[in-house]
């Protein structure tokens, strides 16, 4: 494990060094970044000219949204930066015939495949997630209970591995297309339903839809239980909420890991 | 080589037009042949596009659920869903996925050279490339186009007049020249800067929001700028992007109508052209300026 981390470390280390090699490039990319998070935060802002909250009776109004809002850029902002780039890599990776110099290493493949790339500018929207959620708390209706505080970054980290099976999932399945150059947006559609409170999924359709993005792709469960935390009075229901998303990470962490492996086993090296 | 190729030159103006046509005929079946070397990739992300919609259906109808008023800027919420649908069919004929930074790359790697030793226009090939990748995106998208469309049918008003639907059809043509021509031209930028994702991604900002994808443009009109009586949405109306996405949608709505819609028209033409002229000015003079090395 120590030896995992300390190699993790040195391909941050050499990610940042490359990243400062080019700062001019560095710079702008995050600020492209933060350009589109801002582009976002004005669509709600525009969308709160127009409705007090998201949901009637939802108890989603301005400032807990922003709460909302603030969690999911922070977890995305992991993922983008610790995962995103390595997985998109591999999707040529596996068309090249690039894997088989991975596939050699006496290292772990799922590891050196997902982790070998960090992103640093993909922080930035993080940093500004972690100042708006700093600016919402203390706007919120009931302040956060001292628990809830504490779950908080616990149930970041779960979002961030449910993500993370996601991706590696995804990923997987460039194995088996040949070439996946939807990877990306694929993961930003799927995310999309992650974006905005669960209650909006209601009725005939929104309720199946909300029970299969809870469930089956718990995709639901990554920014709504650690926002609701957060940002709503903690009910009786918040414990189940709770266990259910930390079984929902473990059990993410498992199935991709098993899906990965056997996509692995069926790869055929496209080199020479 | 092809037969085309191999011949001598040929000689009067109809027959150096047959030939030109054969060769962009030629260029269009290797485009399409090539866009269905990866179908299970294509076909993914041709459905995919489906599911941000999704999303939006529920967002504003939670909106809407929670407002007692039952239009926002002058939409219904049926009105949103229906602008949501057909920007996407906009969105179909006007985004160039990868248009621009192929052709930055291109420039950046020297692939580019060969186009400027062979007897082909490679604004003409690109072209012919962006049609065929249309053509079988279609192909492809049609069915579930239709499917969504039928059962989203109720969010529709009544089906508009020929000559709405007329002025709707050219506007998507329109869209689609007009976002190729764009695209083209911002990748041409790699023979200043090489490097050019982080001004695409700038565009890419900037046009999802100022073209209506994201939200009607209406929405815009009480936004004030800061200037007496000129709102967001009357800067963004001079703007070439509301024509990649909202125009389309909201003619088909009879939001533009009349003279206004004659007018938007011309306007979108205008930019067209405008479009091409700096497309073929970024050309000749990056040309003019480019140095490949390597064999």
């Amino acid at each position: 494990m120590t030896r995992y981390v300390s190699i993790l470390l040195t391909f941050a280390r050499a990610c940042l060094v490359r990243d400062m090699t080019f700062r001019a490039n560095f710079v702008l990319e995050c600020v492209t970044s933060l350009g589109w998070m801002a582009m976002n935060l004005a669509f709600y802002l525009l969308v709160f000219t127009f409705t007090p909250e998201i949901g009637l009776g939802t108890g989603w109004t301005k400032e807990p949204f922003f709460a909302f809002v603030a969690t999911g850029l922070i977890i995305n902002s992991i993922v983008q930066a610790l995962f995103m780039p390595s997985a998109e890599e591999l999707t040529e990776m596996v068309r090249t015939g690039g894997l088989d110099g991975i596939l050699v290493q006496p290292l772990d493949a799922q590891f050196l495949l997902s982790m070998h790339r960090v992103d640093f500018s993909a922080f930035a929207n993080g940093l500004v997630g972690v100042g708006l959620l700093a600016w919402a708390i203390p706007r919120l209706p009931q302040p956060p209970h001292p628990v809830a505080i504490l779950l908080y970054p616990l149930l970041v980290v779960c979002g961030v591995a449910i993500l993370y099976s996601l991706v590696i999932m995804l990923a997987a399945a460039t194995i088996h297309l040949g070439r996946n150059q939807s990877l990306y947006d694929f993961w930003f559609y799927l995310t999309n339903f992650s974006r905005y409170p669960a209650e909006i999924y209601s009725g005939p359709w929104g309720g199946p839809l909300r029970a299969l993005c809870t469930f089956v792709i718990p995709i639901l469960l990554v920014v709504n239980v650690p926002a609701r935390v957060i940002a709503q009075p903690l009910t009786g229901q918040g414990g189940m909420m709770v266990a259910g998303t930390v079984f929902a990470a473990g059990a993410a962490l498992v199935i991709s890991r098993w899906v990965f492996q056997t996509a692995l086993s069926k790869y055929r090296s496209a080199s020479s | 080589m092809t037969a085309a190729a191999s011949d001598p030159a040929p000689s009067g103006f109809l027959a150096r037009r047959r030939l030109g046509l054969r060769v962009w005929w030629t260029m269009l079946v290797i485009c399409l042949e090539e866009r269905l070397v990866y179908r299970g990739d294509f076909v993914l992300g041709t459905l995919m596009r489906f599911l941000p919609i999704v999303t939006q259906v529920f967002l504003w109808t939670a909106v809407f659920g929670a407002t007692s008023s039952g239009s926002i800027a002058g939409y219904s919420r049926n009105d949103i869903v229906a602008y949501y649908l057909l920007t996407m069919v906009s969105r179909a004929f006007s985004s160039m996925p990868g248009l621009a930074s192929g052709i930055a790359r291109s420039i950046r790697d020297g692939s580019i050279k060969k186009y400027l030793v062979q007897p082909v226009d490679y604004v003409g090939y690109l072209l012919a490339a962006r049609i065929a990748h249309k053509l079988v995106y279609y192909a492809v998208a049609t069915l579930p186009f239709a499917g969504v469309f039928l059962f989203c049918r109720d969010y529709f008003p009544p089906i508009p007049d020929w000559t709405t639907l007329g002025a709707f059809a050219l506007s998507l043509v329109l869209s689609f020249l007009l976002g190729f021509f764009m695209e083209a031209t911002l990748g041409m930028l790699g023979f200043w800067f090489l490097e050019v994702s982080s001004i695409v991604f700038a565009y890419m900002l900037v046009q999802y929001m100022l073209s209506g994808h994201m939200f009607p443009l209406d929405m815009l009109r009480d936004i004030p700028t800061g200037v007496a009586g000129v709102s967001v949405a009357d800067v963004v109306r001079f703007l070439p992007f509301e024509y990649t996405a909202y125009f389309p949608a909201a003619v088909w709505l009879g939001k533009v109508q009349g003279a206004q819609l004659v007018r938007s028209l011309l306007l979108e033409a205008a930019w067209v052209g405008v479009m091409i002229v700096a497309c073929r000015i970024a050309w000749w003079r990056g040309t003019r300026r480019y140095s490949a090395f390597g064999g």
